[in-house]
């Protein structure tokens, strides 16, 4: 190691240094969870080791050389990386910004892209729920959400309780057409299940937008089956020998202890019903603004308030709309941030 | 996995069968849902959405009367079809590398940041759970070619920044732009597999004589090349299918600037089942997307079986 002229990381240099290599130490499952943190430190001993190491002097002026030119690139390095940072950081939040500050504008000055309004008009919050039935789209919205997330999540472990602790014939079969279905596009299924929800004299109720998710969904399946298979055999054989049922199992030990992947699943799904237009489209848009769900409503207003639509462009209103829907999700990620980071991250470990 | 047995079954008959009846029949009580839910919503459907696309599909009365393939050789004889599959297809070569580049890029920086990281992290990730709708109505008034903050910005350097929304030849541009605003997903995924990239390669490397950019792609590139492949085949997919977003910006009104660029196959799908209620066309349509992005998948796997390393496998 020492030998070498700017490899290693000689004392006194600061820790980005070593802040990606370093961070490799991590396992494969702790990776995502733990994020935060001083993960770009090397092993203390390794410092020691360094600093205390007696070098001839001739060594020491090819290091000192060598450590000097080093350091200047790893400056060099260090301020690209803040520059990226900043600018990416810029990148991501302008558009925030932005939208925060035009909800507050009066109608003529949203488009004057101004960070800090000529005119403050809070009022705008106030007057929104006069001017579009926001309230009742919420509402919707967020009934669609609980529902079809916890339908989703309850009946996604117990299909995956099934395939995780019980024996049959044709289960690895079976578990393989689950996974066979999470590689079929959504466009495939869209119209005979519409057709599928008419012939059941469904239509015009939000029913075909939460009920399916009574069925269970692939990649929740394989998420919890993953988590049940590894939970320790013996607390299951344990709870047999007590006397449990098969589904006191599933209800006792199973569940409370998947938790994680519980809520992982619970929160992927009201994100996406959240999210959901084409289904919104597609079920309730011929029926009553007020039946409307949240991305459908905002759409609605988006063209409801353009000019060239008979409506005034008061757009300042769609973007208060816009935060106001935005805020439940960033509240959201704000509790729930390590699930949905780990739950993204799972989904490409399923190989 | 565990098999429980009831006590007064005979050895000898465990020895014979191979399952126990009990735990067989419970188990598929708990997968029952899924079943069902398969049959019904899947299986059914697309054994449903096959008859139907061979036929014609009478909303009034729901009768369905045989066409054969006429859907099928309809297909062929709709330039709007071919229209949109070429869209669809031009889009998707344009996204998925944009969006496979900048993913890595965030994710690369933020695995050098060390300290900060998490902040960073979640700053990326915001508009990932910002509602499509609401980026849409955002990105509507950014990218206005005469008012928008985007061609403002662009103004300073004495830049005329495009009709986004209206120029036919921006509307592919404008979607990857709000479609990169969203990438942090993808950045998640290649920053779990940057971690996993044990950290002697760097230092042996560094030995070596190897730089930065010699280290990334001869070590970096290789050990998430299966994270790297995995991204490709999702965002192909989404990118295939891409609607919300071209009907938001686009299509939610008769005033669409540029009908004929912004028509993708997703967005044509859609019309022709819930707008002109063709639904025998639409299946139709529906199966030709099917097997083509099938066969882009296919494609892709066998290309990715040469280059992604898969740590500890020998497949």
């Amino acid at each position: 190691m020492s030998s070498s002229t700017g490899t290693t990381t000689g004392p006194g240099l600061d820790d980005s240094t070593a802040g990606g290599p370093a961070s490799g130490k991590a396992t494969p499952d702790d990776a995502v969870s733990t994020h935060s943190g001083p993960i770009g430190t090397l092993p203390p001993e390794f410092d020691a080791e360094l600093a205390e190491q007696p070098a001839g002097p001739a060594r020491a002026e090819r290091r000192f050389a060598g450590d000097a030119k080093y350091r200047t690139r790893r400056r060099v390095l260090k301020g690209v990386l803040w520059v990226l940072l900043a600018a990416f950081s810029a990148l991501f939040l302008y558009p925030f910004v932005w939208l925060v500050s035009a909800s507050l504008k009066p109608r003529g000055e949203v488009f004057d892209n101004r960070l800090i309004p000529n005119t403050i008009l809070p009022g705008n919050y106030a007057e929104v729920w006069n001017q579009l039935p926001l309230f009742s789209w919420i509402f919707n919205s967020l009934v669609i959400a609980l529902l079809a997330a916890a339908f989703v999540a309850v009946s996604s472990s117990l299909v995956a309780f099934g395939f995780a602790y019980f024996r049959f014939p044709g289960r690895g079969l079976l578990f393989g057409l689950v996974l066979a279905t999470m590689m079929l596009p959504g466009a495939v299924t869209m119209v005979p299940q519409y057709l599928i929800w008419k012939n059941l004299g469904l239509l015009g109720t939000s029913l075909p937008l939460f009920a399916a998710n009574l069925f269970g969904s692939a990649f929740y399946i394989f998420l919890q089956r993953q988590f049940f298979l590894g939970l320790p055999k013996e607390l299951f054989e344990a709870a047999r020998l007590d006397g449990a049922s098969y589904f006191g199992l599933f209800r006792r030990i199973a569940l409370p202890l998947s938790i994680p992947s519980f809520v992982i699943i619970f929160l992927f799904e009201f994100q996406a019903s959240w999210n959901n237009l084409q289904g919104a489209l597609i079920y309730l848009n011929a029926g009553s603004v007020e039946g409307f769900t949240v991305p459908l409503g905002i759409s609605y207003a988006m063209t409801t308030f353009s000019p060239t639509n008979g409506g005034h462009g008061d757009y300042q209103y769609v973007m208060v709309a816009s935060v106001i829907v935005t805020i439940p999700m960033l509240i959201l990620f704000a509790f729930g941030q390590r699930y949905f980071i780990e739950g993204v991250a799972t989904q490409a470990r399923k190989g | 996995m565990s098999q429980t047995r009831t006590q007064h079954t005979p050895v000898s008959e465990i020895r014979v069968r191979k399952y126990n009846k009990r735990e067989a029949i419970a188990g598929y009580l708990f997968i029952s849902p899924w079943i069902i839910g398969f049959l019904v919503f899947t299986a059914g459907a697309m054994g449903y959405s096959l008859v139907i696309s061979m036929s014609d599909y009478n909303l009034a009365t729901g009768e369905i009367s045989p066409t054969g393939f006429d859907n099928y050789a309809g297909l062929f004889e709709d330039p709007k079809v071919a229209l949109s599959l070429r869209n669809t297809l031009f889009y998707a070569i344009l996204a998925v590398p944009f969006e496979i580049a900048f993913a890595l890029l965030l994710a690369f920086v933020l695995n050098r940041v060390g300290r900060g990281a998490g902040f960073f992290r979640t700053v990326f990730y915001l508009p990932r759970m910002t509602p499509t709708v609401a980026t849409a109505a955002m990105f509507l008034l950014l990218l206005n070619g005469n008012t928008g903050a985007i061609n403002q910005f662009l103004r300073i350097f004495g830049i005329e920044g495009p009709q986004w929304l209206i120029d036919p030849d921006w509307v592919k541009p404008s979607i990857v732009l709000m479609t990169l605003w969203g990438v942090a997903g993808t950045m998640v995924i290649f920053l779990a597999a940057l971690k996993n990239v044990p950290v002697e390669l760097y230092e042996v490397s560094a030995l070596d004589g190897a730089g930065p950019v010699r280290q990334f792609f001869s070590i970096t590139v290789p050990m998430i090349s299966g994270a790297i492949f995995f991204n490709v085949i999702v965002l192909t997919i989404a990118a295939l299918q891409v609607f919300d977003q071209a009907y938001l910006l686009f299509w939610r009104d008769q005033t669409n600037a540029s009908p004929e660029s912004s028509l993708f196959y997703g967005v044509y799908l859609f019309q022709q089942a819930f707008r002109q209620f063709n639904f025998g066309f639409a299946a139709a349509m529906a199966w030709l997307l099917f097997v083509i992005i099938l066969l882009i998948t296919l494609v892709q796997v066998k290309v990715s079986n040469r280059f992604v390393y898969y740590e500890g496998d020998n497949r």
